[in-house]
């Protein structure tokens, strides 16, 4: 076994694309070895803010390799012979053995291929690997056509000590680096990995894996902070990225003037994070963020990082004094004050400004506020408010804080709490992972929100495509479903939806003369809009519940009801699975299908034949009907209070009486008229637990 | 930061040290361009030069105007006037970055007490249709300048890559002389005879009375007037039969200038907007590339 060892130097690579960009070198590198034969062993590589690197285990030279080729017959014709000892590489036929087999003789041609040396199946492949590799974004760099993330500044290439000298973008590899830009810069001659290890951990500053980079800021963030008596707030993500900012961290506790503390903890927390990329950190007695911070240093400075902490310190400074002009320049206005800013935002070209879709809203918050228990004036009231921070210079600034700085807003001028909670809360949920809002006014708005979205885009035939979903529509609709299911609300889908439709178009009218929301916007028919719309909705519930392990025969099974009230249908579905996992429900619903199976195949013959159900011939038939007409009013009833469990055990009195009927009840029977009668029967069973679900799509 | 050392340097000293240095890497010195321009981007010297294969490098200081970011001289960091360096190397030295690092050790910057840092940051120039790869390059957190490497200028893919050098000035003298105020900057340092010169002597009237056009008094049917006819101009004398797009792209920069000042007064609607910077884009990119084809048959030495 040899080593060796690849290292790419360039200019700064951007810190997200690091981790894979060696684990794309990793892959095809290790691809390019063991295509040519190689083993690889002890693979490892690592990534930087200048460098990436792959070291591995391969032998000196690829196996020799030796085949046979099997060649046309003895005696074939002049052509064949020609043909096989071109692509044999044969000079003549007397080189090639001659085999038997059943068929008579025929040529072979014995191939060796000598392995090849390591060394020259590395030059053939860096170059390729180099010229091909995958960055998410590249450049090309001074008067050469070579596209790397940033400049390429050199490369080493070792096989076992050895240089191997492989070109790339006009720099031909060696065996030296250089180390930290202030602290080691080399130039570093290399011999192994361990030696590379040892002179750029070393002399060089450059501690090479993400992973020892991200444990000692972790390690030496946590030591500075319980030295000052503070509290680290953890952030895995920005820890990733600093860790690709610098080549030898060195951690820095900043402070900042306490009276920035009176701004809103996120604003600090997203001025420290997205602009300066400084940790917050808390008092652990309060909880609440203290005047302080860490920043991630790239190098030790003589004075300790005393200049650099005055530094950045200064920087945080400009920016939370920026956000403190832009809060109390938002603060001289109320919040409402904002709304009629609202119309100078487009929310899309055909469905007009924001504030046009705000007054939507509120007309339709307004409908819904008594399916969610909300005062109505609140709920209108509180959708009309819910946009105006968009147009607060603290939000246009910091995006990610829309809903809770109009929440602040709102709570400073001392208004309503359902309000306030609905100006923030109506956004959720964001994501999977986000909270459903619960307050009733909250839920008005959201719901609200959230149709006239989905009625917007459908109106104007903007719906998601494949993998295109430029307006989020697919998270706007499973956030309708999860605030529906989870506030069990009960609402008929598609009449909301007609509802919201109306709303548009109302708005539409009355904003006719500006043009914002011409007629010719709204397109298509509209009941097929809504149709479609709620197959959309429902295929985002089937997903929610796939996800959480509901089986998709059952979802199916209760769809084809045709129902569009959500908790309807999940209860339906939760109580249809409770049923099937007992023995009642299993045996039932092979007797269903027994039922069905032959219904299906009458039903191929034509229409089913005339008879009474009631007029069975047979013990076990009159039983049967006894049975259907005890269970059928139970049935009924149950479903009519939407208990559907009890329909289902109603539903399973039938399980004996089944059985019997078609362990002792011949239903093909030669009478015409028993026939039919027992068809009948059959069909009235079918029916009448076909009310509950369709158990044609139940698999069993 | 330096102030316990030798005297920082004022703001033109800031400047001539910068014109100095990169005289000596071998730019050739310009001086700004006399048509008002958004950045230091715009000035011919980089928008046109950046194109075509011929070698180029060049530094200069070009005034900066950005209307919509005046604040009447009361905001300490924000001005609608400002200056730029710029420095292009075409094609950019393998040591571009060392060169760069070497011009903050000239303006005074320690790098030893002070964290560098070159941070993503990929900019683009949508009027006039560039955009490259690089970074915001950070000193102590705060970003003194940005670097980039052109890629595509114009609209059209460049022959040679340029490295392009951005500083803003003001915010990098406010770091150097250890400021909060832009106003409070030393301009010109005192002599025994002549008195100190600070930045809000020279400025500060001019920003008050600038923003007061901007924003109050510019006649926006005026300048909507004058963005077409520049905009007309500048398609004229591109359209002849020997185009002459050196003259029509200083016609583009004004139909830009006056795009920002529509902007500045508030009378351009969020799509409009995109139809203006798609306006100003179009006339850029046919000056681009008449520039191209006609630089393309100058003979070197062609005066001769």
């Amino acid at each position: 076994m040899t080593e060796f060892l690849f290292e790419i130097f360039c200019e700064e690579i951007p810190a997200r694309m690091q981790k894979r960009a060696a684990e794309d070198l990793r892959k095809l590198l290790i691809e390019g070895l063991s295509k040519s034969g190689l083993s690889i062993d002890n693979a490892h590589h690592w990534a930087g803010p200048r460098r990436i690197g792959f070291k591995a285990d391969i032998p000196a030279k690829s196996p020799d390799i030796s085949d046979e080729r099997k060649g046309p017959r003895v005696g074939a014709p002049e052509q064949a012979l020609a043909g096989f000892m071109k692509a044999a590489g044969l000079s003549d036929i007397s080189e090639a053995m001659i085999k038997d087999d059943k068929k008579g003789q025929f040529y072979v041609a014995k191939i060796e291929k000598r392995g090849r040396a390591s060394a020259d199946i590395i030059k053939d492949i860096i170059p390729e690997v180099m010229n091909s590799f995958p960055w998410p974004k590249s450049m090309k760099s001074g008067s050469t056509t070579f596209r790397w993330v940033r400049p390429l500044q050199s490369m080493i290439c070792l096989l076992d000590g050895e240089v191997i000298p492989v070109e790339a973008g006009g720099i031909t590899a060696g065996d030296s680096t250089e180390g930290h830009r202030q602290h080691g810069r080399g130039p570093f001659t290399i011999k192994s990995f361990a030696d590379y290890k040892k002179q750029l951990e070393g002399k060089g500053h450059v501690l090479l894996d993400m992973a020892d980079r991200k444990a000692k800021i972790a390690a030496d963030a946590k030591a500075l902070c319980e030295k000052a008596g503070l509290e680290l707030v953890a952030d895995e993500g920005l820890l990733n990225e600093v860790a690709g900012l610098a080549e030898w961290p060195v951690v820095i506790l900043g402070d900042m003037d306490p009276a920035f503390l009176e701004l809103p903890g996120e604003v600090i927390r997203l001025s420290m994070r997205d602009h300066q990329k400084y940790f917050a950190v808390r008092d652990p007695k309060t909880g609440s963020l203290a005047p302080n911070f860490i920043v991630v240093a790239n190098q030790i400075a003589p004075d300790g990082g005393k200049a650099i902490s005055a530094g950045n310190s200064r920087v945080l400074s400009a920016r939370l004094a920026d956000a403190r002009f832009f809060q109390s320049e938002d603060a001289k206005s109320k919040l409402e004050d904002y709304y009629d800013k609202l119309d100078t935002v487009v929310f899309h070209k055909k469905l007009g400004s924001i504030k046009d879709k705000a007054e939507r809203v509120a007309a339709l918050a307004r409908e819904l506020a008594s399916k969610t228990r909300a005062d109505a004036n609140k709920a209108e009231q509180a959708a009309k408010l819910a946009k105006c921070d968009l147009v607060t210079q603290t939000v246009i600034e910091f995006t990610s804080l829309q809903g809770q700085i109009g929440r602040l807003m709102y709570e400073r001028e001392g208004g309503d709490k359902d309000i306030a909670i609905a100006i923030e809360d109506h956004y959720r949920p964001q994501g999977p992972s986000d909270t459903v809002p619960s307050n009733p006014v909250a839920v008005a708005v959201a719901l609200a929100d959230k149709i006239d979205t989905l009625v917007g885009f459908w109106a104007i035939d903007e719906r998601p495509t494949g993998s295109k979903d430029p307006y989020a529509l697919r998270r706007a609709a499973l956030g309708l479903v999860r605030i529906i299911l989870d506030n069990e609300l009960r609402l008929d889908l598609s009449k909301t939806l007609l509802k919201a439709w109306a709303v548009m178009e109302m708005e539409n009218l009355a904003d006719g003369e500006t043009g914002r929301l011409s007629d010719a916007a709204i397109s298509g028919d509209e009941q097929s809009a809504i149709e479609n719309l709620v197959s959309f909705i429902i295929d985002r519930l089937k997903v929610h519940l796939r996800e959480q392990g509901v089986r998709h025969d059952l979802i199916d099974a209760v769809f084809a009801l045709g129902e569009d009230d959500l908790v309807a249908i999940v209860n339906r579905v939760e109580a249809l699975q409770a049923f099937l996992d007992t023995d009642d429900g299993e045996n039932l619903l092979a007797g269903y299908k027994r039922a069905a199976n032959i219904l299906k195949a009458e039903g191929k013959k034509g229409d089913l034949p005339s008879g009474d159900p009631h007029k069975g011939s047979q013990a076990e038939e009159t039983a049967l009907f006894e049975a259907l007409s005890q269970a059928r009013p139970k049935i009924d009833k149950a479903l009519e209070s939407e208990d559907y469990s009890k329909a289902m055990s109603a539903l399973a009195i039938l399980r004996d009486p089944i059985d019997s009927f078609f362990d002792g009840v011949m239903v093909n029977s030669d009478d015409e008229k028993e026939r039919g009668n027992r068809l009948r029967l059959l069909q009235s069973i079918h029916d009448t637990a076909g009310q509950i679900a369709n158990f044609d799509s139940v698999e069993g | 930061m330096a102030k316990t050392e030798s005297k920082s340097l004022s703001f033109q000293g800031l400047i001539l040290t910068l014109q100095n240095y990169w005289a000596d890497k071998g730019c050739t010195i310009l001086q700004p361009f006399d048509l008002e321009v958004g950045a230091g981007t715009l000035h011919p010297a980089t928008v046109l030069r950046s194109l075509g294969p011929k070698p180029w490098n060049v530094a200069y200081v070009q005034p900066s105007r950005r209307p919509a970011d005046g604040r009447y001289g009361e905001n300490p960091n924000r001005l609608q006037h400002y200056y730029q360096y710029q420095v292009i190397m075409k094609p950019n030295p393998p040591n571009m970055q060392d060169l760069y690092l070497g011009s903050l050790d000239a303006i005074g910057i320690d790098r030893e007490l002070h964290d560098i840092r070159f941070v993503e940051d990929d900019w683009e120039n949508p009027t006039v249709g560039a955009w490259g790869l690089g970074w915001e390059v950070w000193c102590d957190g705060m970003e003194v300048s940005q670097y980039t490497y052109f890629q595509q200028v114009g609209g059209l893919d460049v022959d040679l890559v340029s490295g392009e050098l951005t500083y803003g000035l003001e915010r990098l003298a406010m770091y150097v002389q250890g400021v909060e105020n832009v106003y409070d900057l030393v301009f010109t340092d005192a002599t025994d005879t002549t008195p100190e010169v600070l930045y809000g002597d020279v400025f500060h009237q001019n920003e008050v009375q600038q923003s007061t056009y901007n924003f109050e008094h510019a006649d926006t049917e005026r300048l909507l007037r004058w963005f077409e006819d520049s905009e007309r101009e500048c398609k004229y004398l591109l359209a002849l039969e020997k185009p002459l797009p050196l003259p029509a792209y200083e016609y583009a920069l004004k139909a830009s200038h006056l795009f920002n000042l529509l902007d500045a007064r508030g009378v351009v609607s969020p799509t409009q907007r995109q139809e203006y910077i798609k306006r100003v884009r179009d006339l850029a990119r046919g000056c681009a590339e008449s520039y191209v084809a006609i630089d393309a048959a100058i003979p070197a030495k062609a005066w001769r």
